[in-house]
């Protein structure tokens, strides 16, 4: 009888971890910048349900040809995919969570948030256009500042990166001299400045020079205290980056699900917007259904339980409408 | 004789065979590297040809527009001024340990070497970013454009704000990381040096410097030079440690404080986030650049180095 009972046991646990293997793990891969939240969500989702989930943060560039090529549950990119070509590689598309960029600066006297700059200004200023603190076109903006007599040092990020497509992009929109001499993407030439490798290196050489000027992921801005600028958005006001700012940007953003959300969340309308804002997507495989329908249960547990961890993390979660949007395209392509 | 016992044993065939086999794989790593490079860079090879790629200063993701020559010309220029920093240090301490320090300072010495080579490359970068830049930047920069300020031509080569993200940075760590392999070979071709002829020149009166430039280095230049040509080698292909202190500049520059790409740089830095088929491609066009590049350095290097041993290890 004992013999029996450890036999069974025994069958229990193999048949149980057989289980666990096949069907209770998540492969995604893709875009790096999310990966901290994702995983911080991962693992709460494991503690609630059991399932696990594994995401390689190699690029979003790999995250789009793994799924592509069908190796991976899921992927992720920071880059929104083209409704023509999530048509040709027949995936599905939605907004996971929202970033921003941050132009971050170094002046002596100058205190964090008190540069104001418009996306003119700072188009000129990383076309080399304006070369100094003291040109008119910066004081202008910021009359009870005083801004030193230097050449202003640039610094860029040199590696690939979805920090410099959207801010890129950004530029490329309000600015008609940067889409014509630059354009937008993940590796641009840029006409003037230094090159710093991943956000830290940006911040690194940012803090050391003095009379400089960069752009960092919101995130590594806030963490680092770094000192950040006001941007004038489309509205007209002037707006700090912030939870709220980004939030609005999200809210006022015209995602089309038809499109698959397809959207660069820059220059958004809103009274609060802050301009150099974007989401990060998930892409997923039409065919899968039942795979998709589990990494749906994931996104969708995330959005109800996980806004508090992605704000520890200072990642913006989507806001309620969005959410209500994505939901709905889940639904419509009958993966939840 | 050997041969024919080695056909009479089975034990001995299989043993052959399958030491024969573990050769034979690098062989075809080696092919299927190069096959895949080839292939992976065809459609930029097709594009932009091979002089035009070459001679071609232009750098444009956004345009789809590359060429390799600002990479080429960081990546040499690196190479150039850290062999140019190393190769005086590294023979230096070949000289002392093999010739001059007493006998139980060879032990530690040999040891700390080793010790420097054994340190991840990425580690010398977080060193660099953190440490070596602003040292630079703040110190050694300001202080060579000063002292370099008055004389024509040199000044040209410190012109711009001392950044401490520049070519002389990046050379400077690179350096560091190519003495170890410099001295040892070096000091591994002193040591060829047979006894009897040093102690015949000691004897006929020479000081320590005439033995050392009359005797240990005629003796042993080809060695040196091939390791020389091998830590070039070393220095062409890495990445990490420049990756962090160049900026990742694609431009020709005469400063040796502006930023600049090495073609390691741009591969790590650029790699992952090319997302469209020209750029991928001109990516692997810039490897295979660099690995007929390391491939003729090591040629060269061997090339020596057999020559050396010939002349001198019998």
């Amino acid at each position: 009888m004992k013999r029996i009972l450890t036999l069974a046991l025994v069958a229990a646990l193999v048949f149980s971890f057989g289980q666990a293997e096949a069907a209770e793990m998540l492969n995604g891969a893709g875009a790096t910048f999310p990966y901290p939240v994702y995983s911080a969500w991962a693992f709460d989702y494991n503690k609630v349900t059991g399932v696990q989930l594994n995401y390689q943060s190699i690029g979003s560039g790999g995250g789009v040809k793994q799924i592509s090529a069908r190796t991976v549950d899921f992927g992720a990119s920071d880059d929104p995919m083209k409704p023509e070509s999530l048509a040709k590689e027949k995936l599905l598309q939605f907004p996971a969570v929202i970033g921003g960029v941050v132009p971050v600066a170094n002046l002596e006297n100058v205190k964090p948030g008190q540069l104001k700059l418009d996306a003119e200004t700072l188009c000129k200023i990383f076309l080399g256009d304006i070369k100094k603190w003291s040109d008119a076109r910066v004081t202008k903006l910021n009359a009870g500042l005083k801004l030193p007599d230097r050449e202003i040092t640039v610094v860029y990020r040199s590696d690939g990166s979805g920090t410099t497509a959207i801010f890129t992009n950004y530029l490329a929109e309000t600015c008609p001299a940067w889409q014509e001499k630059v354009g937008a993407g993940k590796a641009v030439k840029f006409p003037v400045g230094i090159g710093g490798k991943g956000n830290e290196g940006v911040a690194n050489y940012v803090k050391r020079t003095a009379n400089s000027i960069g752009y960092v992921e919101f995130a590594y801005a806030k963490q680092n205290k770094l000192d950040h600028t006001q941007l004038k958005n489309k509205a007209g006001n002037f707006v700090e980056p912030g939870f709220e700012s980004f939030e609005d940007a999200a809210e006022t953003g015209d995602f089309d699900a038809k499109k698959g959300f397809y959207l660069w969340l820059t220059n958004a309308p809103g009274k609060q917007s802050w301009p150099i804002a974007g989401a990060t997507f998930i892409l997923l495989a039409q065919e899968k259904k039942d795979v998709n329908k589990q990494t749906v249960k994931f996104f969708d547990w995330a959005f109800k339980n996980g806004d508090n961890k992605a704000k520890e993390l200072v990642y913006v979660p989507l806001p309620k409408s969005l959410k209500d949007k994505v939901s709905a395209y889940w639904k419509a392509n009958g993966v939840q | 004789m050997a041969i024919t016992l080695k056909r009479k044993n089975p034990v001995d065939l299989i043993f052959s065979s399958i030491t024969g086999l573990a050769s034979v794989t690098v062989i075809i790593f080696i092919i299927g590297i190069v096959y895949v490079l080839m292939s992976e860079s065809s459609l930029a090879i097709e594009k932009f040809g091979i002089l035009k790629f070459l001679s071609s200063t232009e750098w444009n993701p956004v345009k789809e527009d590359f060429g390799a020559l600002t990479n080429i010309y960081g990546t040499v220029l690196t190479t150039f001024l850290s062999l140019l920093f190393a190769i005086p240090v590294a023979i230096g301490i070949a000289i002392f340990v093999t010739e001059i320090a007493p006998d139980f300072l060879k032990g530690p010495i040999g040891i700390a070497i080793e010790l420097l080579a054994a340190i991840p490359s990425i580690i010398y970068g977080m060193w660099g970013l953190f440490t070596l830049s602003p040292i630079m930047s703040n110190h050694i920069e300001p202080f060579l454009k000063k002292v370099t300020a008055g004389i024509p031509l040199v000044n040209i080569l410190f012109q711009g704000t001392p950044m401490g993200i520049d070519i002389l940075t990046a050379s400077v760590i690179l350096s560091i990381m190519i003495i170890p392999f410099t001295a040892s070979i070096s000091r591994d071709s002193f040591n060829l040096t047979p006894s009897v002829v040093k102690e015949s020149a000691y004897a006929i009166g020479a000081t320590q410097w005439e033995v050392v430039k009359n005797v240990v280095l005629p003796y042993s230049k080809l060695g040196v030079f091939g390791g020389i040509v091998l830590s070039l080698g070393r220095a062409l292909g890495e990445t990490m440690a420049v990756a962090f202190v160049l900026g990742n500049n694609h431009r020709i520059t005469t400063s040796l404080l502006d930023a600049a790409a090495t073609i390691t740089v741009t591969l790590a830095n650029e790699f992952a986030e090319a997302d469209n088929d020209v750029y991928l491609s001109s990516l692997f066009y810039l490897a295979l650049v660099l690995f007929v590049m390391s491939f003729i350095t090591l040629a060269i290097a061997k090339f020596f180095l057999l020559k050396a041993e010939r002349k001198y290890s019998r």
